[in-house]
């Protein structure tokens, strides 16, 4: 059983609906979830202002609708499971910490900043920042996975910690800009600068890159621990060709202004 | 009790407790798989001597391990969790990662779990890389060849050693015959192996000596050479040669479909008798009767 809630009036400025979240509504009867509050641009409204609810709270959720207004769904996300069909807004699992999030459609801007665990996947596109660390902090994400089938815009991991990120489409400028440790794969191009100020960590690409003159090159080499990441990504769903599961790669280590031991890997097509 | 043309005694085997791991050896071909595993499963067949008792389970298809590489799933037991930890990192840091191309994965899923990885990794020296992935946390040790990769920390789980067939035979090629045929129809039951060379043990042995220094010494009792010597031979009259076959498992089981499908394979090679060693029940906390193997065929 899961409780549905379906959008049934659009908002005219985002909605920010941290209360849905499984841990939160666990427990509450169908007029309990209704008389939960949310924040409309400035004035506080009700859940039923705007979604009709389905079923009493369960620890599965099912969205329904245009939610491309609706922020911080799943925020501090402990347990459960959310799915979402349609698109949905800013700061999707912003601190979850476990649990699964799906996305039929797209997501915008902030996907899972301080996550530190549990599962978020968007079978659209997503937009900046995803798996990030909010402005000014140093830390971005702690663990857990991102897996974005399509594309996604600038910074993508900045600052992460710990965890997987994955993108099946291309990615902007600046992926793991910052980057302290944890996996970044992304199967399309990506733009300038990658690895900008990576301490730790690693990203793969399948696709030719620029890469900073702070970045030098190691060896080829066709890395075991990639094929475990890789057979992983296509259980879940990803597409993953053999030459890219047992081909070589070509190791380059930096950032040479940090401390010199994060690696981007790229895809060696000869 | 008779199948066929073998007697089966009435006595059972005596096993005692002990902890078990599977370790899943991965490589770029197969040979250097099974180079890696007959490394890590050498001088290991025996507790009493060897620290552990390993040997390989099966070889896994390519499509069927973690990494998609020909692999080799590899059952080693010891005494204590203790023993488990220290005699993998032994194994794994001095056959497996010295073994080109391979990589080494914990195959046991258990509530128990002992490092591994995270005391290999001290080999790369500040420069080994820890990864987590489906919750799964594994190291790259960087090394000549490339890198190493290997798990954090193995399942392991209480086990059973000792389980054990003994061929009587009036030739001694017949219980040769008897105890390899045994040894091969045991060895196809998975979640149990045979540490003996081909599963077969020639110098069976028994608990104690007179001389003190030693734990173990030959197990008079089955020797066709103090038949007539000593007070307590159990040997019928005319057996030429007694082999042992000695079987582990990761749990009663197992142990029990070995050790019957072993009987059987002895039966049908027409081995004399079929008994099993024990120490009167006083040493190993699981008996395995003959007769009630049988009997639950």
């Amino acid at each position: 059983m899961s409780t549905e809630l379906e959008l049934i009036a659009t908002p005219e400025v985002p909605v920010e609906a941290e209360c849905l979240s499984p841990a939160k509504l666990k427990g509450l009867s169908q007029s309990g979830i209704e008389n939960l509050g949310m924040m409309h641009g400035n004035r506080k409204v009700r859940v039923g202002d705007f979604f009709r609810v389905t079923g009493n709270g369960q620890t599965s959720l099912r969205l329904k609708g245009d939610l491309s207004r609706v922020k911080y769904i799943g925020a501090g996300m402990t347990e459960g499971e959310i799915r979402v069909n349609g698109s949905v807004g800013m700061h999707l699992g912003a601190g979850m910490s476990g649990g699964v999030i799906r996305v039929s459609g797209d997501a915008s801007d902030w996907v899972g900043p301080e996550m530190s665990g549990g599962r978020i996947e968007v079978m659209g596109n997503a937009g900046h920042m995803v798996g990030s660390a909010y402005r000014g902090q140093s830390v971005g994400i702690m663990g857990g996975e991102i897996l974005i089938h399509g594309n996604v815009k600038n910074e993508l991991g900045s600052a992460m910690r710990r965890g997987l990120i994955a993108v099946g489409g291309e990615a902007g400028d600046f992926v793991g800009v910052n980057m302290r440790a944890g996996t970044i794969v992304v199967m399309g191009g990506m733009g300038i600068r990658p690895g900008a100020g990576m301490v730790r960590g690693t990203i793969v690409s399948f696709q030719p890159v620029e890469l900073l003159p702070t970045f030098s090159y190691s060896c080829w080499l066709r890395p075991t621990f990639l094929r475990f990441y890789l057979c992983h990504l296509g259980q879940s769903g990803f597409e993953i060709d053999d030459a890219h599961m047992g081909g070589r790669y070509r190791r380059y280590c930096g950032d040479g202004l940090e401390e010199n031991r994060g690696e981007i890997l790229v895809f060696d097509s000869r | 009790m008779r199948v066929g043309k073998t007697e089966v005694v009435d006595t059972f085997a005596e096993a005692f407790g002990m902890w078990g791991a599977r370790v899943i050896i991965t490589a770029d071909t197969k040979n250097w798989a099974r180079a890696a595993a007959q490394s890590f499963t050498g001088f290991a067949t025996s507790v009493i001597r060897c620290k552990c008792e390993a040997a390989v389970e099966c070889e896994i298809p390519e499509t069927d391990t973690p990494d998609l590489r020909p692999g080799i799933s590899v059952l080693l037991f010891a005494m204590s969790e203790e023993d488990m930890s220290a005699r993998l990192v032994e194994r794994i840091g001095q056959c497996v990662m010295t073994c080109p191309t391979t990589a080494c994965y914990n195959g046991l899923e258990g509530e128990t779990t002992v490092p591994v990885g995270q005391r290999l990794r001290f080999f790369g020296d500040g420069h080994q890389i820890a990864k987590v992935v489906g919750g799964r946390r594994f190291w790259r040790i960087p090394i000549m060849g490339g890198e190493f990769l290997v798990d954090d920390v193995f399942g392991v789980q209480p086990a059973i050693g000792g389980g054990n067939l003994l061929m009587l035979g009036k030739s001694g090629r017949t219980a040769l015959r008897a105890a390899s045929g045994a040894a091969d129809a045991m060895r196809d039951v998975a979640g149990v192996f045979l540490p003996f060379p081909q599963g077969v043990v020639g110098s069976g042995s028994k608990v104690g000596s007179r001389y003190k220094s030693l734990i173990a010494s030959t197990n008079e009792a089955y020797c066709p050479t103090l038949r007539g010597r000593v007070k307590n031979s159990a040997l019928p009259e005319g057996i030429a040669a007694v082999y042992e076959v000695v079987v582990n498992g990761l749990n009663e089981e197992v142990l029990c479909e070995a050790m019957r499908r072993g009987i059987q394979a002895a039966a049908e090679r027409g081995v004399d008798y079929v008994s099993a060693g024990n120490y009167g029940g006083t040493l190993g906390q699981y008996k395995f009767s003959l007769y009630e193997l049988l009997e639950s065929d």
